[in-house]
């Protein structure tokens, strides 16, 4: 079963992207004397659901289908990236639109949300999101990892591990892992089918013939359950290790690029490397100036303009309940 | 002492009470009616609903009002709303060529069928500051001239040109339904319905650019303008429980037919090739550099070499869009400082790594 | 009298969602399915939900002979979901399959490209038992180790099928299995054994 009849190129009504009105070319097989299909939005699915005058989660439902299938081919087919008609959605693109609609196509009244952005629940951009969410479907919110249920993040893994009952949405900038090798998507899209990752490893090893080191921090390419090879968002590496064998299930949503893909819970996660150049993540010299924590990932807050530093937890839920249980750092700056 | 940066929430509510403030300006100043904008600003609207892909003059007003006059932002909030819109199918399509035209011309033939119409037009205008519109001066009514006796009937000059097959056929409709980017991701190669209306959606800015740099050799198509129409057209639609086309009503376009040279081959006589652009409103910039473009994109199709940014499907398409190319540039003012510190600890590791090789050899010795 | 969709089609279709999309994620591990649909017979209240809450007008539908045989299910599906139908498994997004000792091999439908994997059939079947525990070994993505479920009725040749849908990764069919208030997933990533 390799090639199939089936077109290798859009619109495939196998993917069911949303066309609006019947099916493709020669897939319709209509009994005339069936009612007429009923005109868009299906019944019932008028919005006004939240008072807010948008549809609960704000996507319409044609739209949270076509993402929740786009979802369900990402999750049997893991770290391929799944093409969707992503929405223009009322914040830029850039700022988190595909996690956006990841997140309302998922989310239901009984979830619990939290959204960070760089690890931290209280940058603009988080918050903005999260009212976005709040006014919408009107659901709980928190800023305790432990309590949600679903974590919209930007560029960081939550400290606190992550369990079964939970679900992590990345917002992704460039979804493809060889996009800088190789700008045009004709040409990854083959060479994703090919599996042929060649030119990644001579990329990476070109860094350390001339750094002496892996020069990628973030955004550290990793390959999925054997097969395809993903970008993992702009996550600095020192994440990458959480996403290995997660109890959670990954989902990543890119907006303006219009892919989503997924990596199930319990999946294996492994970061590119060499034998003689294994996979390392960075280590901070100091613990957390608030909380003591050390193997976290820190900020760098700059305190004076005479070189004067700190560093702080970068997981701002995980330092505050670190703190509330009586750990102290030593308020100092490094 | 170092302040957790909280206030995230406080901070983002004043932002926008300044906004609001900043946007309404000096109270003494009377306020804007959207009818005002739509009015007086017309070409702007035009331009918004062009790119917002939404025909509707208010909103188009209203959202420029809402941005402070800004385009793309204005673009972005009628985007997000037609987003929102329930979608019933698609119109039949519009014919051009029974046009009620306002105005028309044709660097091609000097008469034609219909005339040259020069209409409302900043061409042969001298750009002087006409300091009298700042004293709110009133206009004088346009003299009202007799209509000619072929006024009303303005065949396209592509279809006069093909009746003696000295320009390509236009291509013929096979009822394929046309793909919407809207609604399904871009797959290369796309093909030209879709590549037309990414160039329609697309920032008049970046599109004119490219345009030009055709013209200047990245990509030549020696074009001519074989005609620029304005006016209103009838918008029909087929409801699928009627069966047969009810109008909807008529909106205002603006069509740019390109005629550009091509050579022929061993299979094809010589005959001149089409570009083709088509916009809301009055938009004859957009709607000309919209046609150079895509007779540009044509050059595979024709074989002719792909070598410039215009020709490249992939470049113009991927980055035609201003919301997509605002967002993503404007996405670097969000914080970074995750990554950053990822970089910060790696450019320290390398310097120090670098310091320590660059040390004397005798000074190493001794440290050993 | 045609028979209603979902009372809640908002909440119902996300509540349907969630447990197919958990049930994916997780093969082998049943998850709760409960849509409160009384679909005409033979489709079950499972095979309708799924049915209501993924396809619509841009997903081509094929029905199994037993579901095709009653005009009400035809009916009951394009009045709720839009969803065209088709008769040729290899063009169809969704497959719903009442009677699965008779589905026909997973081989016949639709099981992607290699540059569009996604563009797979999606079978959902009504089998009369699901049970966790016992019976078929699971193992892959969304598995810990391995899993056991035991599934029943199953149509001839299932592990082999399996085994055969699963040689070609990235390409393959992906199942949705119900029964009676549960579903459980079996997408085309996981291995399937006897023991």
């Amino acid at each position: 079963m390799s090639e199939t009849a089936m077109p290798a190129s859009f619109p495939s009504p196998l993917r069911g992207g949303v066309r609006g009105g019947g099916g493709a070319d020669g897939t319709v097989a209509l009994d005339p004397a069936l009612p007429p299909p009923p005109a868009p939005p299906r019944k019932g699915e008028e919005r006004g659901d939240t008072g807010s005058g948008y549809n609960f989660a704000y996507l319409d439902e044609g739209t949270k289908r076509m993402i929740r299938r786009a979802i369900l081919k990402a999750i049997a087919v893991p770290g391929y990236q799944v093409p969707f008609a992503s929405r223009e959605m009322p914040m830029p693109y850039g700022w988190g639109t595909g996690g956006v609609q990841v997140t309302a196509a998922i989310l239901g009244r009984a979830d619990v949300l939290k959204v960070i952005d760089q690890g931290a629940d209280d940058t603009t951009n988080a918050v903005s999101i999260r009212r976005f969410f709040a006014k919408t479907s009107g659901v709980a919110t928190t800023t305790r990892t432990a309590e949600a249920t679903i974590i919209q993040t930007r560029h960081r893994i939550p400290e606190t591990p992550l369990s079964e009952g939970q679900t992590l949405v990345y917002q992704v900038p460039i979804p493809e892992p060889l996009r800088f090798l190789e700008p045009r998507e004709t040409e990854t899209r083959q060479l994703h089918a090919l599996a042929e990752y060649g030119a990644m490893q001579v990329k990476l090893y070109e860094d350390i013939s001339r750094h002496g080191h892996i020069a990628t921090t973030y955004a550290y390419p990793v390959e999925v359950a054997g097969r395809y090879v993903m970008d993992p968002s702009p996550t600095p590496k020192f994440d990458n290790p959480k996403m290995d064998d997660c109890p959670a299930l990954q989902l990543f949503g890119a907006g303006r690029e219009r892919r989503i893909y997924a990596v199930p819970p319990y999946t294996r996660v492994r970061s590119l490397d060499f034998e003689d150049h294994p996979f390392r993540v960075q280590e901070f010299t100091y613990p957390c100036a608030l909380c003591g924590a050390e193997g976290v990932y820190l900020d760098e807050v700059l305190l004076d303009d005479a070189g004067r530093r700190m560093f702080v937890c970068s997981d701002t839920d995980h330092c505050e309940g670190r703190r509330a249980d009586g750990h102290v750092g030593t308020g100092d700056a490094a | 002492m170092y302040v957790a940066v909280k206030g995230g929430e406080a901070a983002i509510d004043n932002a926008h009470r300044l906004l609001a403030e900043a946007r309404r300006g000096d109270p003494a100043v009377p306020e804007l009616s959207v009818a005002q904008i739509r009015a007086q600003m017309a070409l702007l609207v035009d331009r918004v609903m062009t790119e917002g892909s939404l025909y509707d003059p208010d909103l188009a007003a209203l959202a420029l009002k809402q941005a402070r006059g800004d385009v793309v932002e204005a673009v972005f909030l009628v985007r997000a709303y037609r987003t929102t819109l329930p979608r019933f199918g698609a119109s039949v399509p519009v014919d051009t060529g029974v046009m009620a035209v306002e105005r028309r011309v044709s660097a091609t033939f000097k008469d034609l069928p219909g005339g040259q119409v020069l209409g409302p037009t900043f061409d042969y205008t001298h750009r002087l500051i006409d300091f009298a519109l700042a004293a709110e001066g009133e206009v004088q009514a346009a003299a009202e001239a007799e209509p000619r006796d072929d006024a009303g009937h303005c065949p396209r000059v592509t279809d006069l040109l093909a009746r003696d097959g000295l320009i390509e056929a236009a291509p013929p409709d096979d009822g394929t339904p046309p793909g919407d980017l809207t609604r399904e991701p871009v797959d290369y190669p796309a093909d030209r319905a879709l590549r037309l209306q990414a160039l329609a959606r697309g920032d008049e800015g970046f599109v004119l650019g490219l345009a030009y740099s055709t013209q200047r050799g990245y990509g030549r198509t020696h074009p001519f303008v074989g005609e620029i129409r304005v006016g209103e057209v009838a918008v029909d639609f087929v409801p699928e429980e009627l069966g047969f086309p009810v109008p909807l009503g008529r909106v205002r376009l603006t069509e740019c037919q390109m005629v550009n040279q091509f050579k022929g081959s061993g299979a094809a006589p010589p005959q001149f090739t089409r570009g083709y652009g088509l916009a809301f409103g009055q938009s004859e910039r957009k709607a000309m550099a919209m046609a150079l473009v895509d007779r540009a994109l044509r050059a595979e199709e024709l074989g002719e070499p792909v070598a410039s940014p215009a020709q490249d499907q992939e470049f113009v398409l991927a980055h035609c869009d201003s919301l997509q190319a605002t967002g993503f540039v404007e996405h670097l003012k969000l914080p970074h400082y995750v990554d950053f510190q990822a970089e910060l600890e790696l450019v320290r590791r390398l310097r120090a790594e670098f310091e320590r090789k660059s040390e004397p050899v005798e000074m190493q010795e001794a440290a050993e | 009298m045609l028979a209603p969709g979902f009372a809640d089609p908002v909440h119902d279709a996300q509540d349907t969602f969630r447990a197919v999309m958990d049930a994916l994620a997780r093969p082998g591990r049943p998850r709760p399915l409960r849509a409160g649909l009384e679909p005409p017979a033979p489709l079950t209240p499972e095979l309708a939900a799924v049915a209501l809450a993924l396809t619509d007008a841009d997903t081509p539908v094929w029905l199994d002979a037993g579901l095709a045989a009653a005009p009400e299910v035809a009916v009951y599906l394009r009045f709720h979901t839009g969803a065209p139908l088709t008769d040729d498994p290899a063009v169809a997004a969704f497959a719903l399959i009442g009677d699965p000792a008779r589905c026909p091999p997973l081989g016949t439908f639709a099981c992607g490209t290699p540059a569009y994997p996604d563009t797979a059939t999606t079978l959902v079947l009504a089998l009369a038992t699901i049970t966790e525990g016992a019976g078929l070994c699971l193992a892959g993505p969304g598995i810990r180790g391995t899993a056991r479920v035991a599934l029943a009725p199953l149509p001839e040749g299932f592990v082999a099928q399996c085994a055969e849908n699963r040689a070609d990764f990235p390409l393959g069919v992906d199942l949705i299995l119900t029964a009676p208030g549960r579903v459980v997933g079996l997408p085309r990533s996981t291995a399937v054994t006897e023991n």
